[in-house]
């Protein structure tokens, strides 16, 4: 028997479209959606609800639906969950399967639970699962995650793509009934920059459903297409369909999820399949409407039973009919326009059960003139039929039919006003909760309580039935058990009872400990009911208890569409030196640093990581090796006050600092804490080149800034990042004068005019250079700084020289560890002092401040047991110990062991033929040649303290 | 996400912008004639007020400039924002 109308609904009869669910072949027409194809197909069981596994049909038309969620599988990855066959438009080919059944949606066992749903009520699993304890990981655990979630999470990566864009306007109208089309025209009749967004297919929202109305003498589909095509027609509306406003942020911006490509066949592959809008308006006017709210009656959630409002939609917009013998159940008028409609295209209308005892209007007059049985004062108290609706019960009247309509009225939806933290009242004439004004925006139409189309549209309409009337709550008479609040979560009207006898009062904890409005649907269509069920039961009010509270998104987005490109290579920059791809070609090991790729090491072809660092660690102490600084931290410093200001920044003095000359700086917090390092020199006057770390860069530029501009804004000094302008090529061991002498020009290399901790100008290889002859590794040692483009050229010409050994991050840990060498970030940690590193002899006894100075005489900075910088010695040399341990006095102390120091490096020296390690040790300097102990999982490790320096103590390898 | 008038570029969007905390907490002119309690409580102490809150920003990504900002905390309104140096 066909549902398919004979005439009406927006769809094209001419074409007809296949499409599958569930594995079975069914055919719809351009201008359906999945769920009004199938019901045109007299499918109505479309899923399994989520705890009870009961069977379900589709309750509602659009965005609210709770039952009918399907899985659509495109191929190719593309599959998507949890999708809302009424938001599906139909396209040939289309694959959708049911959720939350096993073997199929008729025969589902997992519909044993709802004949154990006396053992399931709410909150059971805060009480069913808890003992014996040892149930937990075998039994309850695998057992829930089998059982919870509805649609199964796709598990190939997803091939489509997903755009950002933003937009600003004066006014962005969200939704396009005819409120919102009203308030789109007024605004773009006065030139303002109009987007007006709806999450439907097409403009018109519910006036798409009133075509026998007329609206100022136009027949109303008239009305809208003369509408639509005025705002179409102007250049300054942008008009956004299949898309939703799912989020009010801050200074009205509003997050859209365009559908772009979801509703075509085969879609162009230049398209996206989502777009982000992010809208930033002037005012917004929420122009949302409303939903209807079911009866909560027993057995009010089988297939067949849907909204009065959805069956009207699915009429007019799809030309379907929801059966062909109907009960309606009503508190509210709208439901006599979809009786009338209903009757008018063929259906028999068994009865209008009407709790109301008078009702009384146009609606109803037109009701009974048609010789539609309405009952007065009737509740509908129960349902039967298994996998369809078969009859209502009436009072004590059961009546057949095969599908029953309701309306308990309509809620204004008012999820992007609370969003945006606007106030509500309560409105008892009409039992909702209403919108206040609140700057930047305004609701209007339904979801301001507005329902009368002439006011809303400013002009006389006809023909259409304004929805007077509202129940909320459980029907009278009817039974809680099996009467469904929130449809999607599995929620009745019993577990809400239950929940209050279990003393809780707090709208928010009854909401939690029942999940009530918690699906993914957030209780769109629950929430107004679950609100009077808890205030009846707490003796009090709906506004007492009061709403729960609105977050985004209103409905579910996809990650992709948030995301957006911001994944793979594009989800976080990737900075790479400029000698990368020559690191890259000598088969170097990068390690993450910050978002630098760094050469870590370079083996050899099988060589392992071990056996590399030490052949590395060799070739700078014995002969020559390379490496890529560039990553370093670079400031330049410029100004007639450059050496004030650095002096006020760093403990160092350098006022006296040659021209020509460099220094090693030590910054700190104003708290006195180290905070970066680096050397500096000074090219002129006026002009430093200052390094920091790799990761200190950005936040010593800023502490540097924030100073100039806001402590000494009197300075004439000027800072320029210029890292990434520098390649830095450090060239160290005792042949390094050797390797650059041919290539290098117009600078003195001999020891005596370019010696230890100098800068020079001049050329390498006729580049311009920045040599700086400073040693990170206790050899003789420069580095090359030219323009960025030129590092690959000169590390080429230098590898040409006579095979220096590239060395990477790890060796040239080691090397500067086994010259007690700090770093930043690795022996400090932000609580550490010069002199807990024996660093005091670089702050400058002579200034009278720099940032950080009067700090370190606070009391906490001179106690004797502060953490100091030590060596650390295993009593076995080839142990080595792991960074981050903790080191005690006496290992066989109680747990928990007083702590009193940890190792902060630690690494295998092929130079000293043992393991080496430093380590913040309370007292440390007075405990040197003491023994200690490092507790690890299974045994001890003790560790002989020694002086933080292991290799050429007095510094006789600078020179090479 | 806020709208913030930089004093010097006019309204920008907050993720052009860093949060650098309370102002009118001025460097002393002379640390060392601080007594400990008064360094510190210069270093540590901050107001934390519900309500109208005086705070430094940088429109890190765009002049570069710290500026004021009064931001009223509960309702996250900005009332006004000055350069830097200068009084509400």
């Amino acid at each position: 028997m066909s549902f398919r109308a004979k005439t009406g609904g927006r769809i094209d009869r001419a074409r007809v479209l296949n499409f599958t669910f569930d594995g079975r072949p069914y055919t719809g027409h351009p201008g359906d959606t999945l769920a009004s194809a199938l019901l045109a197909n007299g499918v109505h069981l479309m899923g399994r609800s989520f705890k009870y596994h009961r069977p379900r049909g589709v309750l509602a038309a659009g965005i609210e639906e709770p039952n009918a969620l399907v899985h659509v599988d495109r191929g190719g990855g593309r599959d998507a969950p949890n999708l809302r066959a009424t938001q599906i438009e139909l396209y040939e080919g289309l694959t959708a399967r049911s959720q939350n059944r096993a073997p199929s949606l008729a025969f589902d066992l997992g519909a044993a639970a709802g004949l154990l749903s006396r053992f399931l009520p709410a909150g059971f699993y805060y009480k069913t699962f808890m003992w014996p304890a040892s149930h937990w990981k075998r039994l309850y655990e695998p057992a829930i995650r089998a059982a919870a979630g509805l649609g199964r999470a796709p598990t190939a990566p997803d091939p489509d793509r997903y755009l950002h864009r933003y937009a600003h306007c004066d006014v962005l109208i969200i939704g396009a009934g005819p409120a919102g089309l009203a308030a789109a025209s007024a605004a773009a009749a006065t030139g303002q920059r109009v987007i007006i967004c709806d999450e439907q297919p097409e403009l018109g929202g519910s006036l798409r459903d009133e075509p026998a109305a007329t609206i100022a003498g136009q027949s109303a589909p008239a009305w809208l297409a003369a509408t639509i095509t005025g705002l179409a027609s102007r250049g300054n509306v942008t008009i956004l369909t299949r898309a939703t406003a799912f989020g009010w942020y801050p200074d009205n911006l509003i997050g859209i999820a365009e559908r772009v490509t979801d509703h075509l066949a085969t879609p162009d592959p230049a398209l996206p399949r989502e777009r982000l809008w992010q809208v930033r308006a002037a005012e917004v006017v929420i122009a949302t409407g409303a939903h209807e709210r079911p009866l909560v009656f027993p057995d009010n959630d089988r297939p067949g039973i849907l909204l009065a409002g959805a069956a009207r939609a699915f009429l007019h917009r799809h030309g379907v009919l929801p059966g062909h013998r109907a009960v309606i159940a009503t508190a509210c008028d709208s439901a006599y326009a979809a009786a009338l409609d209903l009757h008018a295209a063929g259906v028999t209308i068994a009865a209008i059960a009407d709790l109301r005892p008078n009702p009384a209007g146009p609606a109803i007059a037109a009701a009974r003139a048609a010789g539609i049985s309405v009952r007065t004062a009737c509740a509908i108290t129960g349902s039967t039929g298994r996998l369809r609706v078969t009859g209502a019960l009436l009072g004590t009247d059961w009546v057949a039919c095969d599908t029953i309509l309701m309306s308990a009225g309509w809620t204004p939806i008012l999820h992007l006003h609370s969003q945006s933290r606007g106030k509500l009242r309560f409105d008892a004439a009409t039992a909702s909760f209403l919108p206040t004004p609140h700057p930047g925006q305004r609701s209007v139409g339904a979801c301001a309580g507005a329902f009368d189309l002439a006011s809303i549209l400013g002009a006389p309409v006809s023909g259409a039935i304004t929805p007077n009337g509202t129940h909320t709550g459980l029907v009278p008479g009817a039974r809680a058990t099996g009467a469904f609040v929130d449809f999607q979560n599995d929620v009745t009207a019993k577990d809400l009872g239950l929940a209050t006898q279990e003393g809780f009062r707090s709208i928010e904890h009854v909401k939690r400990y029942t999940t009530t409005g918690m699906a993914t649907d957030q209780g769109k269509t629950s929430n107004l009911n679950a609100l009077s069920i808890v205030a009846g039961h707490l003796g009090t009010t709906i506004p007492d208890v009061g709403l729960t509270t609105f977050r985004p998104p209103y409905s579910p987005v996809t990650f992709g569409t948030i995301a957006g490109t911001s994944r793979g290579d594009l989800f976080d920059p990737e900075r790479r030196a400029p000698m990368h791809d020559q690191a890259a070609a000598l088969g170097a090991v990068f390690e993450d640093v910050g978002q630098w790729k760094r050469a870590w090491y370079f083996p050899r072809p099988g060589e392992p990581m071990h056996d590399a660092v030490a052949r590395e660690c060799q070739a700078v102490r014995t002969a020559v090796g390379l490496f890529d600084a560039s990553t370093l931290g670079k400031i330049e410093v410029v100004g007639p006050d450059a050496a004030e200001f650095l002096n006020r920044l760093y403990t160092n003095a350098w006022s006296k600092l040659g021209v020509g000359r460099c220094r090693y700086g030590l910054m700190l917090s104003e708290a006195g804490f180290v905070m970066d390092d680096g050397v500096v020199g000074r090219l002129a006057a006026d002009r430093f080149h200052v390094t920091t770390t790799t990761g200190g860069a950005a936040r010593v530029l800023n502490h540097m800034e924030d100073y100039l501009q806001t402590e000494f804004p009197d300075l004439r000094v000027w800072l320029t990042s210029t890292t990434e302008q520098w390649a830095v090529i450090a060239v160290q061991g005792p042949n390094a004068r050797q390797l650059i002498a041919p290539l290098v020009e117009g600078i003195d290399l001999s020891p005596q005019a370019f010696p230890h901790m100098s800068i020079r100008e001049g050329t390498i290889c006729g580049v311009p250079t920045r040599l700086f002859r400073v040693s990170f590794t206790g050899e003789l040692g420069f580095e090359i700084n030219v323009p960025a483009d030129y590092g690959p050229a000169i590390w080429d010409a230098l590898m040409a020289q006579g095979a220096p050994t590239p060395y990477g991050t790890e060796a040239m840990h080691v090397l500067r560890a086994e010259k007690g060498f700090v770093i930043v970030g690795q022996e400090t940690d932000g609580t550490v002092t010069p002199d807990d590193l024996g660093l005091s002899g670089m702050i400058a006894k002579s200034k009278p401040d720099f940032v950080g100075k009067r700090s370190l005489r606070r009391p906490d900075m001179l106690v004797p047991n502060r953490k100091q910088l030590v060596g650390l010695f295993t009593e076995n040399p080839a142990d080595l110990l792991e960074e981050g341990a903790q080191i005690v006095e006496d290992p066989a102390q109680p747990i928990p062991m007083r702590m009193i120091g940890h190792v902060t490096s630690s690494y295998a020296s092929a130079t000293l033929g043992r393991s080496i390690a430093l380590a913040l040790v309370e007292a440390g300097r007075a405990r040197l040649g003491t023994t200690l102990h490092v507790p690890m999982p299974g045994r001890t490790i003790a560790v002989r303290l020694v002086e933080p320096i292991f290799y050429d103590k007095p510094g006789a390898r600078l020179d090479g | 996400m806020l709208i913030i008038p930089c004093p010097h570029c006019g309204p920008r969007p907050e993720n052009e912008f860093r949060y650098s905390g309370e102002a009118h907490i001025a460097r002393p002119a002379d640390p060392d004639a601080m007594t400990d309690a008064e360094w510190a409580d210069f270093l540590y102490m901050r107001s934390n007020p519900k309500g109208r809150h005086a705070e430094r920003w940088r429109h890190l990504h765009g002049c570069g400039r710290f500026f004021n900002c009064i931001r009223d905390t509960v309702t996250d309104r900005i009332e006004r924002t000055y350069p830097a140096g200068t009084s509400p």
